[in-house]
């Protein structure tokens, strides 16, 4: 899933000072498994602004309204009848969620309330951990399951650098090094032949340094 | 604020504290009448939405009542309602509240002078504490219209 983060609130806060009724929109996509964009997330915030605005005597009106998921333009639309009625949307999607808003809603302003941080999952609830960095060019088939991109600090493809140290990260004893991770999975799997393999240079044009990405299903266009 | 009455919210779970309140009744023991019980299944039900409604609402203070700790009739509710009570003082500071206006206690059944001792001693710390900030505020127009 994508993860986010919230803002700090005094940079919500901020962004909305000048604006008396706005809509507070969460997602319940990738951003409600995180807990940090989802119905409660959005009640918590609202609370927040309404009590804070409250207290400086300027009071501040909210719609709260959670959709199905912000970056898919029917569930977008849904909230087509709400937008006359508020002076700013502040979506709390990830960042692809905002821009869908934004895109189809151009006239009314629209503010980030979460920082998107990474693609990763839940190690338990409320602890979330970036496990992939959308190279484009998945490698986990040579790497027994673990990526070289996300786990290992500097990316590297081809063992570990001289920073690793029982089997730690030398930038957080608290980091384990990918690439130790890679060899003992290896090593445990049987398939240190292809710790041996030489990894060419990573094509990064599949990543972002090729320019925005795109997937296009050719059977569903019309 | 020696006149100040305060409005206190007590988020209490069925099985403890709930029981707990109703022995200091039967116990005839005398406690402030600010207190406004909610009773709950379990505090485990309790979000940082519960707590930021009651004082969006007007509390002065909130305190959430759940069993003691390892006795919780739910396994663990009361140790999921600590963290996320910790988790809501901080909401509330950055609102412009003190967080000691937020506490979590644990007690038991049994406990019915205890029950009274902490409505006591939160009521007071409110009472020094003083009207919640938005409180004052959303009272005034109220006052005026009086």
């Amino acid at each position: 899933m994508v993860v986010g983060e919230r803002k700090p609130f005094d940079e919500i806060k901020k962004t909305l000072e000048g604006h008396k009724k706005v809509l507070v929109l969460g997602c319940g996509g990738c951003v409600t498994v995180c807990l940090t964009g989802g119905h409660d997330a959005v009640q918590v915030l609202s609370s927040q602004l309404r009590m804070a605005r409250d207290n400086e005597g300027s009071p501040l009106e909210i719609i709260e309204k959670t959709v199905e998921r912000q970056c898919d333009p029917e569930y977008v639309e849904e909230v087509a009848a709400l937008i006359p009625e508020v002076d700013a949307v502040l979506s709390m999607a990830c960042g692809a969620g905002v821009q869908f808003m934004a895109e189809r809603y151009t006239t009314t302003p629209l503010y980030p309330a979460l920082n998107t941080t990474f693609v990763g999952g839940s190690v338990k609830e409320g602890y979330y951990v970036e496990r992939c960095q959308t190279c484009g060019e998945c490698k986990l088939a040579y790497t027994g399951g673990i990526c070289p991109i996300a786990r290992c600090s500097k990316s590297l493809l081809n063992g570990p650098c001289g920073g690793s140290t029982k089997g730690k990260c030398e930038i957080d004893p608290e980091v384990p090094c990918g690439w130790q991770l890679i060899v003992d999975r290896l090593e445990a799997l049987g398939q240190m032949d292809r710790y041996e393999e030489i990894n060419m240079a990573c094509d990064w044009r599949t990543n972002r340094d090729g320019g925005p990405r795109k997937m296009i299903r050719e059977d569903f266009q019309r | 604020m020696a006149d100040f009455e305060p409005v206190i919210v007590a988020f209490c779970c069925h099985y403890c504290a709930y029981g707990a309140a109703d022995l200091a009744g039967s116990m005839r023991l005398e406690y402030p009448p600010n207190i406004r019980v909610i009773r709950l299944p379990c505090t485990g039900k309790v979000t940082p939405r519960f707590l930021l409604r009651a004082f969006e609402k007007g509390a002065d203070g909130v305190y959430v009542a759940g069993c003691l700790e390892g006795d919780c009739h739910f396994m663990h509710g009361n140790l999921v309602a600590k963290p996320r009570v910790n988790y809501t003082k901080k909401l509330i500071q950055e609102v412009g509240l003190e967080p000691e206006r937020l506490e979590m206690f644990n007690m038991s059944a049994a406990m019915g002078p205890r029950f009274a001792e902490v409505a006591r001693e939160f009521t007071e710390r409110i009472r020094e504490l003083g009207p919640s900030p938005l409180s004052k505020k959303t009272k005034a127009p109220q006052e005026e219209a009086a």
